[in-house]
């Protein structure tokens, strides 16, 4: 049987995580090319829509990853950001997603190879879990 | 009337192409709703790349404009510019990077190519709903704001002075010039480093169109490119500067002894003391650590003797606030503590010194009076100088520092110009790297000159005599790798020749300018070649030796160019702002109010008369914050739409039509 490649949707914030995706690039450091970048200015733009059309539309998991706590580019964007993924895993987990398709970190634009290992941690992860059950909720 | 979409696929030489089929990925783009232009090229970003760019848009009337290549950090700005040239509205472009975050990071052909499909879907199903969008036009505040006084931040100040505009020098230290003002003699040239820093300190002080500002700290900036606000603390000197004369009376008297910052720990200073002997403004200052009267005790000896009544117990700290266009950061670095690295000893053995520590020894009004003797006052006869240490080195920091192979060199003709020929010095190095004007030369100089060198990275040094020569000694144990034999060589004294790094409390200050800092934390420069002197903050620069190792000559050019920077900003007084703000549909908007407490700037008003929110667009950053949250979708931040980002997510994860592969027959690809 073939192995099972995931789909991942990335949000990440230009001033640090995109910073560190393109270090990591840069770096050669090897990824696993499953997860494609959403260039957002800041993950306080994240609107929880997004994530959830992300999911239903074929991605097998989202990651959010902006700047560590009180080094966001625009002050706290990234605490409203941290306060909508909490609320967000609970309602994936009434509509029948298991949460952990949902996954915010924090990697500063140095972190190249921070960057770089979430990826592969996070393809790791999902391929584990399998693919999205939002397929099977034809009705949402 | 339908998009007309040009897509560019770039090869970037060999980075992108072959590993990514740029030809396959041009010939899908082609097969994609609106595209009608596709092409693949060699290098997008150079001048026929963007010719290219522009003659199509021209020709085949354009409206919308997709290029897949590096990273858009790299080259959005020259792309949009191209799309300027040809007449078309920059935000009418999409760029998608198709190698950081596509070839670079697999090795497998086929999924960097698929990937580079669904980005390049995902950028032109987005850019059908890019909107025209302006620049704001905002003055920029002519004033400069210059962080750090060392020779660096000292050169950037006096040349925005002499374009005639006002510099703030903000200097945390009691006095101005930084490290060049601790060291001696300086590489290749052998000229004395008071003698050609001092007058520029001089200079700053007697500059009218400089406000210097000693032992002060900026604690907070507000705003944006041109229009910037920074609060500095003036810390309490305890001595009011206008009333005191430079006596150094209470030098003399103050009965408290501390470790001098200046000699690098070599020689004491009172508690009140003046900074360096060549200190601008040379007045003293209180520590107030360690002055007594300022602990409660019982003392008073420096105002009892002042004959000018200039100390001032009472003296507070003072908060002022500046207003500047621009802010041009020369903090600098901190060298390398050398302690962790036990094998070599420092901190155990007295006759260990730092580089720097060196620098005073061998200093006219160092502690010794110039005169390089161990501890025991008597010269040493043989010297070991390690090179590298904590630079170039997994453990501590893995990048070159620069200047040590150049200054270890230095000591060695010092040392033996100073004490005599008969001195035996040994270099242990990895590789010299002698790069600069004259270095190599120097380095021919000295080799001639008898000095001795070892490659090798030192295991240890160790006072463990094993023969009764090598009793009384310092052993540096070494692997000498041209000769492939193990070394034991019996000095006298030894010098680490320590790394420089970033300043303790870089986080903290990068912080406060709203910078990043990079792998090294040194800060981020806007491009590692091409924008050494910007950061990612508009209006923000870099200066010498905070952005990474650089020697002195290099430190003054990179903060001549800050200061070009600066003073191109303020000469041509407006700087274009970014329109990519949140706007708040009025019809949409219910009042709710929520986006007001979610701002981070203030930039939300409420309209009382409509009864719905209004975004101050001067004021707003374009973070999102308000638009992530907005419960009625009717704030939106321009170029990051609801609509954008779901047609981008489509473009995401749609499956790849297959007609685009089939497709390329009937219509030729243009
Ligand atoms: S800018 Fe990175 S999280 Fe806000």
């Amino acid at each position: 049987m073939e192995e099972f490649e995931p789909t991942i949707v990335a949000f990440v914030c230009n001033w640090c995580t995109y910073t560190a995706a393109d270090l990591a690039g840069t770096a050669r450091m090897v990824q696993s090319p499953n997860v494609r970048l959403v260039r957002m200015m800041c993950t306080g733009m994240v609107d929880p829509k997004y994530v959830i059309k992300a999911l239903l539309s074929g991605a097998d998991a989202v990651l959010i990853s902006g700047c560590h706590p009180g080094d966001c580019h625009y002050i706290n964007g990234n605490y409203k950001a941290r306060r909508r993924v909490k609320l967000l895993s609970e309602i994936l987990t009434t509509v029948g997603l298991d949460p952990r398709r949902l996954k915010l970190t924090w990697i500063g634009a140095s972190e190249g190879n921070e960057f770089a290992e979430t990826v592969n941690e996070l393809v790791r992860d999902i391929k584990a879990l399998g693919p999205s059950e939002a397929a099977s909720l034809g009705a949402m | 009337m339908a998009n007309r979409i040009g897509v560019y696929i770039c090869h970037c030489g060999t980075n992108i192409h072959p590993k990514v089929d740029t030809e396959q990925v041009a010939r899908f783009a082609k097969g994609l709703k609106n595209v009608v232009a596709s092409k693949d090229y060699k290098f997008m970003c150079s001048e026929p790349g963007q010719d290219m760019i522009i003659r199509d848009i021209r020709s085949w009337s354009l409206n919308r404009v997709v290029v897949a290549s590096c990273s858009p950090r790299i080259h959005e700005k020259t792309f949009q510019n191209a799309c300027l040239r040809a007449g078309l509205n920059p935000f009418l472009f999409q760029m998608t990077c198709i190698r950081e975050h596509c070839s670079w990071i697999t090795e497998d052909s086929e999924e960097a190519t698929l990937k580079a499909m669904h980005l390049v879907a995902a950028a032109v199903q987005r850019v059908n709903y890019h909107e025209e969008l302006y620049s704001r036009v905002q003055t920029v505040h002519p004033d400069v704001l210059v962080v750090g006084a060392g020779i660096s931040g000292i050169q950037a100040a006096l040349d925005v002075a002499k374009a005639g505009l006002k510099a703030h020098l903000v200097e945390r230290a009691p006095s101005i010039g930084g490290h060049m003002a601790q060291f001696d003699k300086t590489f290749p040239t052998l000229d004395c480093a008071a003698c050609i820093s001092t007058p520029k300190m001089v200079a700053v002080a007697q500059e009218p169109n400089i406000n210097l500002m000693t032992y002060s700290e900026v604690t907070d900036v507000n705003g944006f490119v041109g229009n910037y606000e920074a609060t500095v603390r003036m810390n309490a000197r305890y001595v009011d500067l206008d009333k005191c004369t430079g006596c150094g009376l209470c030098l003399e008297k103050c009965p408290t002894n501390v470790d001098s910052e200046f000699e690098e720990g070599l020689a004491k200073r009172k508690a009140i003391y003046r900074y360096s002997p060549q200190a601008v403004p040379n007045k003293p200052t209180i520590d107030k650590d360690s002055c007594r009267v300022l602990n409660g005790k019982k003392c008073g000896v420096c105002e009892k003797f002042c004959p000018s009544g200039a100390i001032d117990y009472k003296q507070e700290d003072v908060e002022v606030k500046l207003q500047v266009g621009t802010i041009i950061l020369a903090t600098g670095f901190d060298v390398f503590d050398p302690t962790p690295l036990k094998q070599y000893g420092f901190g155990r053995y007295p006759e260990v010194y730092t580089g720097l520590q060196f620098e005073r020894l061998n200093n006219a009004v160092g502690p010794t009076g110039g005169k390089i003797v161990k501890k025991d006052g008597t010269p040493p006869e043989s010297v070991g100088i390690i090179h590298c240490v904590g630079s170039r080195d997994a453990n501590h920091h893995p990048y070159c520092s620069r200047v040590c192979c150049m200054y270890a060199l230095k000591y060695g003709h010092l040392i033996m110009d100073k004490i005599g020929h008969h001195v035996k010095i040994h270099n242990f190095y990895i590789d010299l790297r002698c790069f600069g004007k004259g270095y190599e030369e120097f380095l021919r100089r000295v080799q001639e000159e008898g000095v001795n060198f070892v490659r090798g990275r030192p295991a240890e040094v160790t006072d463990q005599a094993l023969t009764p020569e090598e009793q009384g000694k310092l052993m540096v144990v070494c692997e000498d790798t041209l000769l492939g034999r193990n070394l034991r060589v019996p000095v006298d004294m030894v010098i680490l020749c320590t790394a420089m790094e970033p300043r303790a409390d870089a986080a903290e200050v990068a912080r406060i300018f709203g910078i990043s800092q990079g792998l090294d934390s040194f800060f981020l420069e806007e491009h590692p070649k091409l924008g050494p002197v910007s950061t990612a903050t508009d209006g923000v620069f870099l200066a010498g030796t905070c952005q990474g190792p650089k020697d002195i000559p290099d430190a003054v050019s990179h903060a001549s160019g800050a200061a070009a920077q600066a003073i191109a900003l303020a000469s041509k007084g407006e700087t274009a702002i970014s329109p990519t703000v949140s706007y708040i549909d009025p019809d949409i908007c219910v009042g709710c109010k929520t986006c007001i407490g979610l701002c981070a700037y203030s930039a939300i008003e409420f309209d009382e008369r409509r009864k719905i929110s209004v975004v101050n667009q001067a004021m707003c950053k374009g973070c999102g914050s308000c638009a992530g949250h907005c419960p009625s979708g009717a704030a939106q931040v321009r170029h990051f739409t609801e609509r954008e980002i779901f047609t981008e997510l489509s473009g995401l994860l749609d499956p790849l039509a297959p007609r685009s592969v089939v497709s390329t027959e009937a219509e030729p690809v243009v």
